[in-house]
């Protein structure tokens, strides 16, 4: 996790960051802690430099951040642990693996310890939940906090014995003296005590050879309260006297509102309507009748004319104007002499690989709850990056940020789609008119047209090769996609990557590994054409590329669980892979598929997957077959259909999402790698698949698929 | 005029046209916010709930045309405490992510093993396929649907 891995963060977190950021301090004192959670001990993680990691991003002026808490944790008198952690739970897991990770460090049951997380108020700032983070950063800071934690605990009973504390040991959520045989519990050791400790970034962390509840398939936490429906999500929350809220769409991109005759829906009983500027919503006493009163409103609007898909792969080619809020600096890499690279080359072979837009579409729409209460602003909504939204919302309603709490509850997923605050802005401002709080749930519609889409973009691929098959020149750019994952894990001698922004014809942002899913693809496509050219099997064309040695071993690994080269591909049945890595973790993906006339059906996928050393491969295992069957989509039949500022698909009938007739027999192998620190596993795994499908399809077929999706209406004729 | 709807055994007064779509009456004037909206057009499933034992989707069925007929959300299946055989079976699988579209799998998982309580492999796949999982958690649904099926055949 180098310099590249901060710079996608920070280039990531430019994207969506429209509002300066509002400086941040802790505001909590030592007094404040125990006013809020009785007696105990509290155990600060303040150290600047993982503080920078965790997010207390350095400002022009003010950069020092003594007081930069990335994480805490609080022993009650009762024992019960509670950590807080900016990051926020949505359907990822790290609600389960960072309650491990505590229990390991602090030597307490799992059932002991709640997660405060995603919450302005108590939760520590955070950039954001996105960018496979959360296992590399926060988990080494709470285990940082546990193991302090921990050696408090162990000097409060040697003190308390008046013993030495080599004959001591934290186990089971209580300090036993084992010569002595006496043991106490936590809970007893910090009753009446209040104690503090801020502690730097290095205290000694148990080996993961060493783990004990950290590495095991511990259950998720509270999965009991999913399967009855107790869970509250956004959606599910009710305030007293709470109305419900609904925005008027404009009918296309960039409108402007030009007249607006709202009598009608004022009419009916309990409607507020709300017009600031081009915004145009209403409040009413259930959704049945702010949905009528939606629909009694006569707008007008002036839409600008705008491009549409028609011309989507010539229009993403055109340079960012300066006034473009595109990501800046394309992060250009090169090596050796394209040149010579050429030159010295047998053969070359030029292609364009497209991508699409795509929508999240999380299965939780927007959605926010917003309350007003005496001049302070208190929103519940599902969002990546709850205190970029609390600076928004202070932005918005010109407020101090100490008066605008947001919470996250567990969120009904998210996949790089919710880093905005939208639907919290909107209930906030309805709230502010009504005087009472508002619920706002985005209709699928909604989703499917105002939220951002995964960028589409072109990627240009120029690259030589010799007869033995060795890659000596490899020109890459990509247009508009984005950055993220241009390198891959090759080492080619001479290569030149870049990243061509432009001004987005639609909103657009993070998804699910930014555009290395996009990057791997022409890549991953291109190295198999480029086998073919050079007539070496591609399994062993990758291989003599390729240098790596994790690379080297997900890649050997997942053709042996596939059992690659036992068949050969007919027309029929075609054998695909693809190998990559991203955000400090690997991929290979093995696929069979089957062609049946123009239909193509995946029967096979097997991956292996390596983030270092792993924190819960149940959770892990359920991540990587999820985004398998995820990328199905994007790599088969997903993409958003728009044409002048309107979208022509915004509805799940007309825009198809992977269902059960589409699941392959999935085999996912983890390979542990206990020697590695844990890296995050939310996005690679999505990465390898759609190249892996498209060389299946030309190993059975002879077509080459080059744009994604490949097969939204089936084979192209011409097969 | 109240009309009376019959919920997890329990007869509600509400007052709502009977053009309203169950879903919200469910979540907004029941309070049964198990049953999720996910797109309102009946196309990923987040909303079924069991009419007479089958499953519907409830953002479509107008309250009207469910008047006196037994609705069995997720909040209904538990029993005493104990867990219906198949969010047991989700449970033990653990058949989410998110988790969010549970609810919806899990109700249309009972409707299945109560007409068909021995379903090949196909068999579920089919009545599985107007649910949505955007986590992509299908192999473990699908797993927990033949764990509570086989369950029932003891």
């Amino acid at each position: 996790m180098g310099s590249q891995t901060n710079l996608d963060l920070l280039r990531e977190e430019r994207q969506h960051d429209a509002v300066p950021r509002v400086k941040y301090g802790f505001e909590l004192q030592r007094r404040d802690f125990f006013k809020l959670l009785g007696g105990g001990m509290v155990v600060l993680c303040a150290s600047t430099a993982v503080a920078q990691e965790s997010g207390a991003r350095r400002h022009d002026d003010d950069d020092q951040l003594p007081q930069a808490i990335s994480a805490w944790l609080h022993i009650a008198e009762d024992g019960s642990v509670t950590v807080y952690t900016g990051k926020v739970e949505m359907g990822q897991n790290i609600r389960t693996s960072l309650t491990q990770q505590v229990a390991e460090e602090l030597c307490t049951p799992i059932d002991s310890i709640h997660l405060i997380m995603g919450d302005t108020f108590l939760t520590p700032y955070d950039m954001g939940t996105f960018g496979s983070r959360t296992t590399p950063t926060m988990g080494p800071q709470l285990r940082n906090v546990s193991a302090a934690a921990r050696e408090n605990l162990v000097d409060l009973a040697a003190q308390r014995w008046k013993t030495s504390r080599s004959s001591l040991i934290a186990q089971d959520g209580k300090i036993s003296d084992r010569q002595a045989q006496r043991s106490i519990s936590y809970g007893e050791l910090t009753k009446g005590q209040e104690l503090v400790q801020v502690i730097g970034d290095d205290p000694t962390l148990e080996s993961p050879a060493q783990w004990r509840f950290a590495g095991t398939e511990t259950p998720k936490v509270d999965a009991r309260a999913f399967v009855t429906g107790k869970h509250q999500y956004t959606t599910d929350i009710v305030r007293p006297g709470m109305l419900y809220g609904k925005v008027l769409r404009a009918p296309g991109f960039r409108a402007s509102l030009k007249s607006c005759d709202s009598r009608e829906a004022e009419k009916l009983p309990g409607v507020t309507v709300v017009r600031d500027g081009n915004f145009v919503g209403l409040t009413a006493p259930d959704s049945f009748t702010a949905g009528r009163a939606l629909k009694l409103i006569h707008a007008e609007w002036s839409v600008p004319a705008q491009t549409s898909e028609a011309t989507l792969f010539q229009d993403v080619r055109k340079p960012a104007t300066e006034e473009s809020d595109a990501p800046g600096g394309p992060p250009e890499f090169s090596s050796g002499s394209l040149q010579q690279g050429f030159a010295a080359a047998d053969k070359t072979l030029q292609q364009t690989y497209t991508v699409a837009y795509i929508a999240h579409t999380p299965l939780e729409p927007r959605a926010a709850v917003a309350e007003w209460q005496d001049g302070a602003l208190t929103v519940w909504t599902g969002t990546q990056r709850p205190f970029a939204v609390r600076d928004e919302l202070a932005q918005l309603f010109h407020l101090p940020s100490k008066k605008v709490r947001v919470l996250v509850p567990d969120t009904g997923s998210a996949y790089g789609g919710k880093h905005t605050g939208d639907a919290a802005l909107e209930a906030a401002r309805l709230a502010k008119a009504a005087g009472k709080p508002v619920k706002l749930i985005w209709t699928r519609e909604e989703e499917f047209t105002w939220a951002y889409f995964r960028p589409a973009g072109a990627i240009d691929v120029k690259s030589g090769v010799r007869n033995d098959g060795t890659i000596v020149a490899w020109q890459f750019d990509n247009y508009n996609s984005g950055p993220s994952g241009l390198r891959g894990p090759y080492d080619f001698a001479n290569q030149r990557l870049e990243f061509h922004p432009t001004d987005a014809p639609l909103r657009q942002g993070s998804y699910r590994g930014l555009a290395a899913p996009a990057n791997h693809f022409a890549r991953e496509v291109h190295m198999d054409e480029l086998a073919h050219l050079a007539g070496i099997e591609p399994l062993e064309f990758r291989l003599k590329n390729l240098t790596d040695p994790r690379a080297r071993a997900v890649l050997q690994a997942a053709a042996q669980k596939f059992g690659w080269g036992q068949e050969k591909s007919s027309p029929t049945r075609g054998f695909g892979l693809a190998v990559g890595n991203e955000k400090g973790s690997y991929v290979a993906t093995c696929a069979e598929v089957e062609i049946d006339g123009s239909a193509v059906h995946v029967k096979r996928v097997a991956e292996a997957f390596e983030c270092g050393a792993v924190v819960n491969p149940n959770g892990l295992q359920n991540q990587v077959s999820g985004a398998i069957m995820m990328g199905l989509g994007g790599a088969l039949f997903e993409a958003i259909h728009f044409e002048n500022g309107k979208i022509l698909n915004p509805h799940l009938a007309a825009y198809r999402v992977p269902r059960f007739s589409d699941m392959p027999q999935i085999d996912v192998v983890l390979l542990d790698r206990k020697d590695l620190a844990p890296a995050g596993a939310g996005e690679t795994p999505i990465m390898a698949l759609a190249p892996a499908l498209s060389n299946a399809v030309f190993a059975a077929t002879g077509v080459r698929l080059r744009s994604l999706p490949m097969v939204p209406q089936g084979l192209p004729k011409s097969s | 005029m109240p009309l009376t709807l019959l919920v997890n055994g329990v007869e509600h007064a509400i007052d709502v046209p009977s053009n309203q779509k169950l879903l919200y009456v469910l979540r907004e004037n029941l309070g049964l916010t198990g049953s999720k909206y996910g797109c309102g057009e009946g196309q990923c499933g987040a909303c079924t709930v069991l009419l007479e034992g089958k499953p519907v989707r409830s953002c479509l069925a107008s309250v009207g045309a469910v008047l006196g007929k037994k609705i069995t959300t997720i909040e209904g299946l538990e029993r005493g405490g104990e867990l219906h055989p198949v969010q047991e079976a989700f449970l033990k699988v653990e058949a989410f992510q998110c988790a969010y579209c549970t609810s919806g799998m899990i109700m249309s998982a009972v409707g299945l093993l109560q007409k068909t309580p021995h379903p090949s492999d196909q068999q579920i796949l089919d009545f599985m396929e107007g649910n949505v999982c955007r986590c992509g958690t299908h192999p473990r649904i699908f797993e927990a649907v033949r764990m509570a099926a086989s369950a029932g055949k003891g």
